[in-house]
């Protein structure tokens, strides 16, 4: 394990343990760790296990999701400007989320609202990338994407105006921005066994990528099958994406972020970036999430308004650079 | 000219409207109550949902509007009673088109209520009517509020009110006046909460012995999952837990003491299982 490795684990496990300790009950941070340790039917025991502890784990899992998610489609796209935020990913998981909350199918069957995520961020992944293109030029690929977040950002506007239940209009803007609170254990479970999926498909690319930064006549010669990483990449991504957005809706930019900022520390080498990016984007959530309790504590601030506040000028600063690469 | 015109259409002073449409869920069910046969032409459209709307089936009885200026001018009516927070661009429209409007304002207490049956009366020209309930609404509340002496002690069950989106009412509001008035403490608003968003740590550690949720919409929603939250459910496994009839709680009008009726008979029981 390289220094960055164990400095961003460090990182984390850190952060995991502070967003323990932050809520609106104000608890003393030694009886909370030893009443999350030692369980009980206590009120103290109650917060920690069944309220602070799956809010920390979602934020750990999400975050490591779209931070993995977004280095994987930057490696295979070769374009840094790739994240399934941007490129409607997200979005159209959140569709299938929310069709299958009105729809019933979430309240009949608990594996509907994943699935259903999973089915959005499956279209959505498809799309864009088969719009993108084989080499997904910058161009096309943004273009594709902004396309897809329309519409599927429209589509679930729609479904949410028709519902007869009159809260389901408000909840736009979760859908569209991310949020984790008051989420339970149920939520945990729910995500966790695609997530793992996901992370174990997009954990096979490594060496894939790797071969790949020395082009795709020099992977092919090494024995990597592009339509087969793709197939992969895409399952991989609709997965870890779709279990995200199903229980925590839309959190824009941590793929995008994470990555750029850990690649020199990588070597630039996809293999290493894609568990960095992981740990950089559990550190990302882990922090975002913190930090909409301390801002606003009573109120529910969206996570996507802060990853967006860090993620767009990151955003054009990548923009400004791939136009004076001439790309 | 004008001033003239509008003397000469005006009703004359004192004579009670005749043609009179409310577009307010809760002016329709105060204008029900107390409008005299024939007086009352139109209802507003969520006066039929049982949900919110205490006289659902009354509503039935009456024309439908949907609370725009244009149809509502349509039916040319003398007086348009109307909420508050209605729409104020109708409100406007309706009053440059030389229609009277009167607005009820919304209810905190259980005085307030008295207060708008007697406004109600007033703007319908049915004082007597109005008097009449409010009498009966007094009684009504104080046999209700027999088996109590005062506001509720130390000793009293804790209620929690908690609905969609984890929001709680205090004490300065209809809801904590209905709690109040069955003989419930409200432990949100002993721990500083008015009316608003209550944190759902919050009410883990207050440990309330009645959490009074919302009853739901149809199909899902995220605001209302939070009331499935095991954290409420296991609080509901300690405790006992209501589901608010909403519709008797979101007007003030004399169904509140139907509302009040059912919080005091599971203060009842809670008590009885101690």
């Amino acid at each position: 394990m390289s220094r960055v490795m164990i400095a961003l684990a460090l990182l984390t496990a850190a952060l995991f343990t502070a967003s323990l300790l932050v809520g609106p009950a104000d608890l003393a941070p030694g009886d909370s760790l030893a009443a999350l340790w030692q369980g009980g039917d206590g009120p103290v025991a109650m917060v920690m296990r069944q309220i602070r502890l799956p809010r920390a784990l979602l934020a750990l899992m999400i975050g490591a999701s779209l931070g993995l998610a977004g280095a994987a489609m930057q490696g295979y796209l070769r374009n840094p400007l790739a994240e399934p935020g941007l490129i409607g990913v997200s979005g159209s998981a959140a569709l299938g989320a929310v069709l299958a909350i009105h729809t019933g199918a979430a309240a009949m069957w608990s594996l509907g609202l994943p699935l259903a995520a999973l089915g959005g961020a499956l279209v959505g992944v498809a799309l864009v990338m088969g719009l993108a293109g084989p080499r997904g030029g910058s161009l096309t690929l943004i273009l594709a994407g902004i396309a897809i977040s329309a519409l599927a950002g429209a589509l679930t506007s729609l479904v949410l105006n028709l519902s007869p239940n009159p809260f389901a209009a408000n909840e736009i803007v979760f859908w569209m921005m991310g949020s984790l609170a008051d989420r339970s254990m149920t939520h945990v479970w729910l995500a966790a066994p695609l997530m793992v999926i996901g992370w174990g498909l997009i954990g096979t690319l490594g060496r894939g990528l790797d071969a790949l930064t020395l082009g795709e006549d020099a992977a092919g010669a090494m024995g990597i099958s592009l339509p087969r990483m793709r197939l992969v990449l895409v399952l991989g991504t609709a997965c870890v994406v779709g279990a995200s957005t199903a229980v925590a809706g839309a959190i824009g930019f941590v793929g995008l972020v994470v990555p750029h900022i850990l690649r020199p520390f990588v070597g630039a080498r996809p293999s290493r970036l894609l568990w960095a990016s992981a740990l950089g984007g559990a550190v990302m959530l882990l922090i975002a999430d913190i930090a909409v309790r301390i801002i606003l504590p009573t109120q529910d601030l969206k996570l996507g308004v802060l990853t967006a506040l860090v993620g767009a000028p990151v955003f054009l600063h990548l923009i400004y650079k791939t136009r004076k690469d001439g790309i | 000219m004008m001033a003239g015109a509008a003397v000469l259409f005006s009703a004359p002073l004192g004579a009670a409207p005749s043609r009179v449409v409310s577009i307010n869920l809760c002016t329709d069910q105060l204008a029900m109550l107390l409008a005299a046969p024939g007086q009352l032409m139109s209802v507003s459209r969520i006066a039929l949902d049982p949900r919110v709307s205490s006289m659902a089936d009354e509503a039935a009885h009456y024309p439908i509007n949907a609370g725009r200026a244009e149809e509502v001018h349509g039916m040319a009516p003398d007086l348009v009673v109307a909420g508050e927070y209605s729409s104020r661009d109708t409100v406007a429209l309706l009053r440059q088109l030389g229609i009277e409007v009167v607005q009820f304002d919304i209810v905190g207490s259980l005085e307030e209520v008295r207060d708008r049956i007697r406004q109600m009366g007033a703007a319908l020209g049915r004082e007597a009517a109005a008097a009449a309930m409010i009498a009966k609404f007094d009684a009504d509340l104080a046999q209700l509020r027999e088996d109590l002496d005062g506001p509720p002690g130390p000793d009293a069950p804790r209620a929690a009110l908690y609905s969609a989106n984890g929001y709680t009412s205090g004490d300065k509001t209809l809801s904590g006046e209905i709690l109040a008035a069955a003989g419930l403490r409200n432990a949100p608003a002993e721990a500083g909460y008015g009316w608003g968003k209550l944190p759902l740590e919050v009410l883990a550690m207050l440990q309330p012995d009645l959490v009074i949720t919302a009853r739901r919409y149809p199909r899902g929603s995220r605001a209302e999952e939070i009331m499935d939250h095991p954290v409420v459910e296991g609080l509901n496994g300690q405790a006992a837990r209501a589901v608010m009839s909403d519709q008797d709680w979101v007007c003030g009008t004399p169904y509140v003491l139907r509302a009040i009726g059912d919080m005091a008979a599971a203060r009842r029981k809670l008590e009885a299982g101690r």
